[in-house]
């Protein structure tokens, strides 16, 4: 394993002031949500709905998709599909070759992150511009996002003032957020007027109509996708939703778990190109199919993307996006991307308490604190644990089956910490890190209860 | 075989046993008491404005007299004055001066503030985007309570395109805080007629 999460982590949080400040933004993101949700009398029921309209796409996907390949297709979309990651941006920088493009602009889609779009057609010299403000400030920056709908959240004005007066000339200094928004516009509107080739994700993809949705706050998709003569829409398969009218729960679901925000400013509905414009779709696979056949972790599929997730998990409020050295981060990752590559990510959802305030807040009811236990269990089993791990779990799996080893080894351990205290209290103990160890009792509970039973 | 097909057979061998679709009874969704208010309160607390007007005199003196004052303006509603069927024809080049547009909106959504616009309402899928300003106009009775009653009321694939819009362009990806104006229009003034 390369990278782990705890490493990047210890990294993250050396910075305590800016840490407690990371953690703060985000729990204010999360209480929006809470009001938001609170507001409506129906959530728990919205939520159900979502969850099962979602199960219901899972169980016959196969089906959805031929529908929604076909009526797609009769509406003058030009649908393509891709088994991985490779297949994927093969297909776009065909359609970019074809037509001799230069110029593109791409709003925020996840999937290309996954799949890497960027950096597979800048080795072939074709230099792409994210256009949501966030995606463009880390990209200047040479940053992958570091949340799925934040993606610039790890970063002061401070930072955003310094990188866009290198990258956009503006004022030395000056952090104020309208004024380098105000920058970014002028830049990004310069792009979207000249772009030739679009490129936007999907939020979601309607089977009985064959169109799909876009949603932004920034119209950034929009712009883009209504300017050049060439649009190309990228989607995992489960953006997959069966009918137009589920759009009504799923709409009213995302932008209120994601910001607190009763809908997203611009959701876009794309059923056919403008004349003379081509529309591309490309529907991916990249792992999921075999996703679908985990039945433990299945659900996985079910989710919309709304980072909820991520703002409420005390784990990564307090390590950061980047920690997670994966596309998407936070716990909804950390149970995906084991998928993708067991060895890679085999750290992931060991970053985590499991203590379910993930599962408590996903609008469409995934059960994420439990997948990351389960995934635990695959990970050991499969051998992808650190070995130190290995034999300290043995090690406690053989004291803690044995009543009279544990006694001896617990009384050991007291007489140890009592007399030659630094034998536990040093860096070599991690459990010693930035904390106190107790003080040992003199006897243990079954000591003590033996003796004082009788009163 | 092609990617299609592995893809398909993968899904249709993985995937559990059908299970059914809920029944999304709407009754239970919510309702308020007077519409209108509910509409005009949570589009202005996401940067709208509203305003209750009885008449389109009102909004056609403002297409006038933006006219008069030579500000390059898109109207796309016939009952207010010159159509700009031009604006079809028009690049983004072009269309990135528009000052203002004027475009009808076919439903309101008191819930969320969103109106709901078709294609053939914009005359250009740019208009409503890339406008400074954007002027909405919908009609009172038209305005649902919640998303599900406008899903019913609109047909999402009657045309090529058609938008839910709640508000200005806004972005927050400076430090959370919220700025007005990210990419599409600076403001969204929804004119409600009564």
């Amino acid at each position: 394993m390369a990278v782990k999460h705890a490493d990047l982590a210890e990294k993250f949080i050396a910075d305590e002031p800016r840490t407690n400040w990371h953690d703060e933004t985000l729990w204010f993101v999360r209480e929006k949500r809470d009001k938001a949700a609170h507001g409506l009398p129906e959530w728990e029921q919205l939520r159900e709905w979502g969850s099962q309209i979602k199960n219901n796409t899972l169980s016959n996907l196969s089906n959805y998709l031929k529908e929604f390949e076909e009526k797609a297709t009769a509406n003058g979309i030009k649908v393509h599909w891709a088994s991985d990651a490779q297949e994927h941006n093969e297909i776009v920088h065909k359609i970019i070759q074809k037509h001799g493009i230069q110029k593109i602009v791409k709003s925020k889609s996840m999937l290309t992150e996954e799949c890497q779009l960027n950096e597979f057609l800048q080795h072939r010299g074709i230099e792409v511009v994210d256009t949501d403000l966030g995606e463009r400030i880390v990209q200047f920056r040479k940053e992958p996002p570091s949340h799925i709908v934040l993606p610039a959240i790890h970063l002061k004005k401070e930072d955003v003032s310094a990188t866009f007066h290198e990258h956009l000339q503006t004022e030395k200094g000056n952090n104020d957020p309208q004024y380098l928004t105000e920058a970014a516009r002028q830049h990004l509107r310069n792009k979207f007027v000249e772009s030739q080739l679009a490129i936007t994700g999907v939020n979601f993809a309607i089977a009985e109509t064959g169109g799909f949705v876009v949603c932004t706050n920034e119209g950034n998709a929009d712009m883009g996708a209504h300017t050049a003569p060439v649009h190309i829409a990228c989607m995992g398969f489960e953006k997959l939703i069966p009918k137009a009218a589920h759009l009504s729960v799923f709409l009213r679901l995302l932008a209120r778990s994601a910001t607190g925000q009763p809908i997203t400013t611009y959701s876009s509905h794309f059923n056919k190109p403008r004349s003379n414009q081509e529309m591309h779709l490309v529907i991916v696979d990249n792992g999921r199919s075999k996703q679908l056949g985990r039945e433990d972790f299945r659900n996985s599929l079910k989710c919309i993307r709304c980072a909820a997730c991520f703002n409420t998990c005390p784990v990564y409020r307090r390590s950061g996006g980047h920690s997670y050295h994966t596309a998407v981060a936070g716990p909804i990752g950390s149970i995906l991307n084991p998928n993708l590559d067991m060895k890679a990510n085999a750290d992931l959802p060991f970053a985590s308490t499991l203590c379910g305030s993930c599962t408590n807040v996903c609008p469409v009811k995934i059960n994420i604190h439990e997948q990351l236990w389960k995934w635990r269990q695959v990970i050991v089993a499969e051998g992808y644990v650190a070995t130190s791990k290995k034999i300290s779990m043995l090690g406690m799996s053989f004291v803690f089956s044995s009543p009279k080893i544990y006694r001896l080894m617990g009384k050991t351990a007291r007489g140890i910490m009592h007399v030659f205290p630094f034998i536990i209290n040093n860096k070599l103990n991690t459990w010693y890190k930035q904390r106190e160890m107790p003080e040992a009792p003199k006897d243990s509970f079954r000591d003590w209860y033996l003796k004082n039973r009788k009163n | 075989m092609s990617a299609r097909e592995n893809i398909l057979k993968a899904i249709a061998m993985n995937q559990p046993e059908l299970a059914e679709l809920p029944v999304i009874d709407i009754a239970s969704t919510i309702r308020y008491e007077d519409s209108y208010t509910q509409f005009k309160t949570v589009l202005e607390s996401i940067g709208g404005k509203v305003e209750l007007i009885s008449d389109l005199t009102v909004l056609k003196e403002q297409l006038i007299s933006d006219r008069l004052n030579g500000k390059f303006v898109v109207n796309t509603i016939e009952t207010l004055g010159d159509v700009d069927e031009k604006a079809a024809f028009l690049s983004a080049f072009e269309l990135e001066k528009v000052e203002k547009g004027y475009v009808k909106g076919t439903v309101g959504v008191a819930e969320n503030g969103a109106v709901w616009i078709y294609e053939s309402q914009m005359i250009n899928r740019l208009v409503p985007f890339i406008c400074q300003h954007l002027i909405l106009v919908i009609e009172k009775k038209n305005i649902v309570d919640n998303l599900h009653q406008a899903y019913e009321k609109i047909d999402v694939s009657k045309e090529g395109f058609g938008v839910f819009i709640a508000g200005p362009s806004k972005t927050a990806d400076i430090e959370q805080s919220l700025v007005i104006g990210a990419h599409g229009a600076r403001s969204a003034t929804i004119y409600v007629i009564a």
